[in-house]
């Protein structure tokens, strides 16, 4: 078999059951493949040994018989997931030389199943950005490329969907806070899934937001996605807001058939000077699905405008928390400091020498909206603002409907340093349409289904009800048939 | 709303970032931006809402209050910057 690496989760999956290829051969072909995909700046922590011997172990399995269908797949993993004895450093020079005595439970879920890991993957510092430009290892780089400029694959899990893209590895872990996995998959034109908030256990995740972080897979097609996420979810006893309900079998949903199905097309997403191709491209997703046979409907969702701005008080709030555990004491970095320094010197330089820019500026951001006599007037009122936006959708979904069709993002892939001298609101604005999703804890899927007139991809968003990703999946599917996007990116690297 | 120097400063200290003086007023500004971006909050009627707690209606579970975990000395301080005698060490804290 030729171009292994080109290989989807399904099509390696039934190939290494009926032995004509194995585990052993993909994961070299693709370790090969990452071998000369430096330009990318994808995997920042290779881990050939581990991968070798996992996949050696996946063959076994399969040999066996009755092996789960991740056996012998080989992943990239994200930054932010700590890998047992393997660096671990979200992006930030504060982590640097951390190794965990842990694996998180994503991962650990993902070996059981047989997957194999192939290293680590670049992302924006704590997942905090929307091009991969905030990384402490530089930024990662889009395979897709249209002239001399070098593309950004979105962000944060950047380096996820670069690697995917490029065909280094088989699929890949993602994290989304804002929009972290379905920005970067619409840049790139892979899949990218966000699942319900508390589909996926967050624990061993480096924390960003924990009301908004969930981790899910960056795959090639909507298929994989099916596949991987059945291993990655389920109830986790150490993350107390994962949820205790059966997992589907989200592959068997995967019928193509949405007869009937009630699509929502929220009116205030049509934002004021969304790029025609933009617009064109969500009037064709919308006739594809009704072709299809699903009933198309105008919703509105009245609070879409304040999402993001509540979204910039209660992420950065979270995190000024969260990251309050980097202080030099029991993991990372540590300043050195100056005779006579104590330890408020020690917290204070070791976080301005170990933090990048944005790690910062959100951090202190979040402390200023929680501060006393701030708190009720930001921190409070973003959190009502929350629950009215999570109303919207539950009105909708009341009303019958079972998906809603949005635009991923307001454009295709920018270039790497367009954005350094933009006020950062003008990068927030990448999330327009991703963040309402993790503000209402939603399930949301990013599918390519066209390109610009560059030739660079783009995607669309559909939005699924609570814990239902299983009917979610089974739209995204009929949309990737009817759109049939199959470009992939020209070897430049 | 604005903010100034000294509130820069004093949010750069309750963060414990050090921020040199010079930096102070890009710092200001930027903040200026956030929080102006933020202020359209105030234009939307939150009249009798909760700010919200759990996006999911879960109760959280409970267990039996035993101890189910520890013992991992070594592993916990692998990572430590400054190890001794099975402590995290630090400046001196008190004089």
């Amino acid at each position: 078999m030729t171009d292994l690496t080109k290989l989807t989760i399904a099509q390696a999956r039934d190939a290494m059951r009926k032995g004509d290829t194995s585990s052993a051969e993909v994961t070299a072909a693709c370790l090969t493949a990452i071998e000369d995909a430096g330009a990318l700046n994808a995997f920042v922590h290779k881990t050939p040994e581990i991968a070798t011997k996992q996949a050696a172990a996946a063959d076994a399995r399969i040999k066996a018989g009755d092996a789960p269908a991740m056996c012998g797949i080989p992943l990239g993993i994200k930054d932010l997931f700590c890998t047992k004895g393997v660096p671990s450093q979200a992006a930030s020079g504060i982590l640097e030389g951390f190794k965990p005595e842990y694996e998180s439970t994503v991962t650990s879920q993902l070996f059981d199943a047989g997957a194999v890991m192939l290293g680590k993957l670049n992302m924006d510092e704590f997942a905090m950005g929307s091009s991969n430009e905030t990384s402490v290892y530089g930024d990662a780089v889009n395979p897709w490329k249209v002239d001399d400029r070098k593309l950004t694959p979105g962000g944060s899990s950047g380096g996820s969907a670069s690697a995917v893209a490029a065909d280094l590895c088989l699929a890949a872990t993602g994290t989304d806070t804002g929009g972290s996995i379905r920005q970067p998959a619409a840049f790139t034109g892979i899949t990218g899934l966000k699942p319900t908030y508390g589909r996926v256990s967050r624990w061993g995740v480096v924390a960003f937001a924990s009301s908004l972080d969930q981790a899910g897979p960056m795959t090639k097609d909507v298929r994989d996605a099916a596949i991987m996420l059945q291993s990655m979810c389920g109830h986790d006893p150490k993350d107390s807001t994962s949820a205790d309900l059966a997992v589907p079998d989200f592959e068997a949903a995967l019928t193509g058939d949405i007869k009937g199905k009630v699509i929502g097309i929220p009116k205030e997403y049509r934002m004021d000077a969304m790029p025609a191709e933009i617009a064109k491209l969500w009037e064709d997703g919308t006739a594809m699905l009704k072709d299809a046979g699903a009933v198309i409907k105008d919703i509105s969702l009245p609070h879409t405008k304040y999402a993001l701005p509540a979204y910039y008080v209660i992420a950065p709030a979270e995190a000024s928390s969260n990251l309050a555990r980097y202080d030099g004491v029991r993991f990372g970095h540590r300043a050195k400091l100056d005779a006579g320094d104590g330890i408020t010197e020690m917290y204070e330089k070791t976080r301005a020498e170990g933090f990048g820019h944005e790690v910062q500026r959100r951090v202190m951001v979040g402390t200023y909206v929680l501060s006393a006599g701030f708190y009720d007037a930001y921190y409070n009122r973003a959190r009502r603002v929350r629950a009215l936006i999570k109303r919207d959708f539950d009105n909708v979904f009341a009303d019958g409907v079972d998906a809603i069709l949005t635009p991923a993002t307001p454009s295709a892939a920018f270039g790497l340093g367009e954005m350094t001298d933009a006020d950062p609101i003008q990068m927030y604005l990448n999330d327009v349409f991703t963040v309402t999703v993790n503000l209402a804890g939603l399930p949301g899927i990013a599918v390519p289904t066209g390109t610009d007139a560059s030739g660079l991809p783009l995607g669309l968003q559909l939005i699924g009800r609570p814990w239902e990703e299983a009917d979610l999946l089974n739209v995204a599917y009929s949309l990737e048939q009817s759109a049939g996007f199959v470009a992939k990116p020209n070897k430049w690297w | 709303m604005s903010i100034d120097t000294e509130t820069a400063r004093r949010v750069a200290k309750l963060a414990r970032i050090k921020v040199e003086d010079d930096a102070l007023p890009a710092l200001a500004a930027e903040f200026s931006a956030i929080l102006g971006f933020i202020e359209q909050l105030n234009e939307v009627d939150v009249e009798g809402v909760e700010p919200m707690t759990s996006v999911t209606p879960q109760r959280l579970k409970r267990r039996e209050d035993v101890v189910t975990d520890g013992d991992q000395q070594e592993a916990v301080l692998k990572n430590a910057p400054d190890a001794r005698e099975g402590f995290f060490a630090v400046p001196k804290v008190v004089e």
